[in-house]
């Protein structure tokens, strides 16, 4: 099997937000950068065991600046097999998805994966927009994948439950929790990666659909107030009275 | 200029999150358009949030599921309408069309908008809630998924124009196996009330008294990552980062500590309420409302209290 995996370079989970001075962008100082954990733990561990179980190959591309190569070399060490780096800072989703598509469209890839979405931004947009731009099916929040010769069986997560589905044709899929299980590099991993051919390639050209103009922090809670755990009737008044929930 | 909505038709009928799209396309545009998979009886409802005109497609509600086909669809009536706003409900079905309809249509996208927009700017949370981002559209389209809750739809008598149509046939690239779904509850992402607990409750068997509140409250139960990975409770109930985001009225997070993975999840509900042994549990700090207790004791009293206050 040819896979290809959508790997993204995000803020680590609980690192503080803080914006550049106009207001526009993250600030990347003192923030520590890591591969989205939806592309690491799900997508590109599930594309690993299926080359392991069927043979063939697996590729990570990355939309990304030099210091990008940190995170591409740790998927390698993961166990992809090469890797390309298209060298721009993305500006948006459809830039990266023209990207990635421009660069998947000749090789004849059976299955293209990302993650559900990147934990920053928080889109879901690559993997569809991907799928759209070579015209394949997408399947969403992919929780579990099979495949049999060129049957995939893929369980997409929905509102209240699940949906199987059946695909035999070349396809994009998004990785959800329950696909694979992290895997943590090994020493033997980390060295292999320092060999494995790391591609960078340049942009193409993408026009701008949208951009942020403004950033902002939400506004915090006032404060907790505090109920007498004996007496939850004050609690059931407050939420009726006070806050208007019930 | 013209607005489309696309709403989703589960078992010929319309879920909480259909009337809220169209009930937000209404107000964004008084040429409001609506889009639906599926002729059946409860089409004229969506006039009564709001639609003006609504084009019927002519096929069944399971092609849904081929967003392939679907996308080419929501975007051929689009360009049609020459539509300025595409709104879908940010669903599984919203999320994996929207990139697909924009790709078509050359749109600026925003997925999870949280509010009504201003002009061509766009606002929704980033980071599972840290930030707020605006996004400004460059494009002559906008493709955009509304989150569940941000608007609170009202029914009115009007009637809208109703044109069935037959779309292009199915692509046979994907077939549905099975669909597993549970029935009777309203599901997590469209429930107002919830009531949440976590590895608190020290096993599986003590669920009862959340399941009680819950019936109480007229909630949604769900759970903390823990209590969905030992198998305690379903993976569908999972709020947090790696599992839901929701955002409903009342969030009631019982026997939770609050890690940050689990906040993302749930930190734009309208009212937190914590219930917790530990005075150093950092859910608090995220709450409006807190009990410092016993949650075998306190879940009871509530629960109790409630149905006095109902009754």
């Amino acid at each position: 099997m040819k896979l290809l995996v959508c790997i993204s370079k995000t803020p680590e989970t609980t690192a503080k937000i803080s914006f550049t001075e106009d207001n526009t962008a993250f600030s990347k100082e003192g923030v520590q950068f890591i591969m989205n954990p939806y592309d690491e733990w799900f997508a590109l561990v599930r594309a690993i065991e299926l080359k392991e179980k069927h043979g063939g190959t697996v590729t990570v591309i990355n939309v990304g600046t030099p210091d990008n190569d940190i995170v591409i070399r740790k998927a390698l060490a993961i166990g992809a097999d090469d890797a390309v780096r298209v060298n721009a800072d993305p500006a948006s989703a459809n830039f990266t998805a023209h990207q990635v598509a421009h660069y998947a469209q000749d090789k004849d890839f059976d299955i293209i994966f990302a993650g559900k979405e990147t934990i920053d931004f928080n889109g879901s947009l690559v993997g569809p927009m991907v799928a759209e731009l070579l015209d394949l099916p997408f399947f969403s929040y992919a929780s579990h994948l099979e495949v049999e010769g060129d049957t995939k069986t893929i369980t997409c997560d929905v509102e209240g439950g699940i949906e199987v589905l059946e695909c035999s044709a070349p396809c994009v899929i998004s990785a959800t929790k329950g696909l694979a299980q992290q895997r943590i590099p090994n020493m033997r991993g980390i060295m292999m990666a320092k060999r494995k051919p790391l591609e960078v390639v340049e942009p193409v050209d993408v026009s701008e659909t949208e951009k942020i103009t403004h950033l902002a922090h939400p506004e915090g809670k006032s404060g907790v107030k505090m109920v007498d755990p004996e007496n939850m009737e004050e609690l059931v008044r407050l939420l009726h009275e006070e806050a208007k929930v019930i | 200029m013209s607005l489309l909505v696309f709403v989703e038709t589960a078992n010929k009928n319309y879920k909480k999150t259909a009337f809220e799209a169209v009930y937000f396309g209404s107000k964004l545009s008084e040429d409001c358009h609506v889009l639906t998979v599926g002729n059946h009886d409860n089409i004229p409802t969506l006039g009564q949030y709001g639609a003006k005109h609504i084009h019927v497609a002519n096929a069944d509600e399971a092609a849904q599921s081929d967003n392939q086909w679907l996308s080419k669809v929501i975007a051929d009536k689009a360009s049609e309408l020459d539509a300025e706003t595409v709104v879908l409900a940010h669903t599984a079905i919203g999320r994996a069309v929207a990139g697909r309809v924009a790709i078509r249509l050359k749109a600026a996208t925003v997925t999870g908008v949280a509010g009504m927009p201003e002009g061509k700017n766009f606002q929704k949370q980033l980071f599972g809630g840290k930030a707020i981002a605006t996004y400004t559209s460059l494009a002559s389209t906008t493709v955009m998924t509304l989150m569940g809750n941000t608007v609170k739809p009202e029914a009115s008598e009007a009637g809208a124009e109703i044109t069935v149509f037959t779309p292009e046939a199915l692509s046979p690239a994907v077939k549905v196996v099975s669909v597993n779904k549970v029935e009777g509850t309203v599901p997590l992402p469209e429930a107002e009330l919830v009531v949440s607990a976590g590895r608190g409750m020290k096993g599986p068997e003590n669920w009862s008294i959340i399941e009680e509140l819950a019936d109480a409250l007229g909630a949604t139960t769900a759970c903390s990552r823990p209590v969905a990975d030992t198998g305690w409770r379903p993976h569908h109930e999972h709020v947090g980062q790696t599992g839901i985001a929701i955002r409903p009225n009342l969030y009631i997070a019982i026997g939770i500590s609050g890690a940050i993975q689990h906040l993302a999840g749930v930190n734009n509900s309208k009212v937190i309420v914590v219930i917790n042994k530990d005075p150093e549990a950092p859910f608090f700090k995220a709450a409006d409302y807190g009990v410092l207790g016993d949650l075998f004791d306190v879940v009871p009293r509530l629960t109790e209290a409630v149905r006095n206050f109902k009754s």
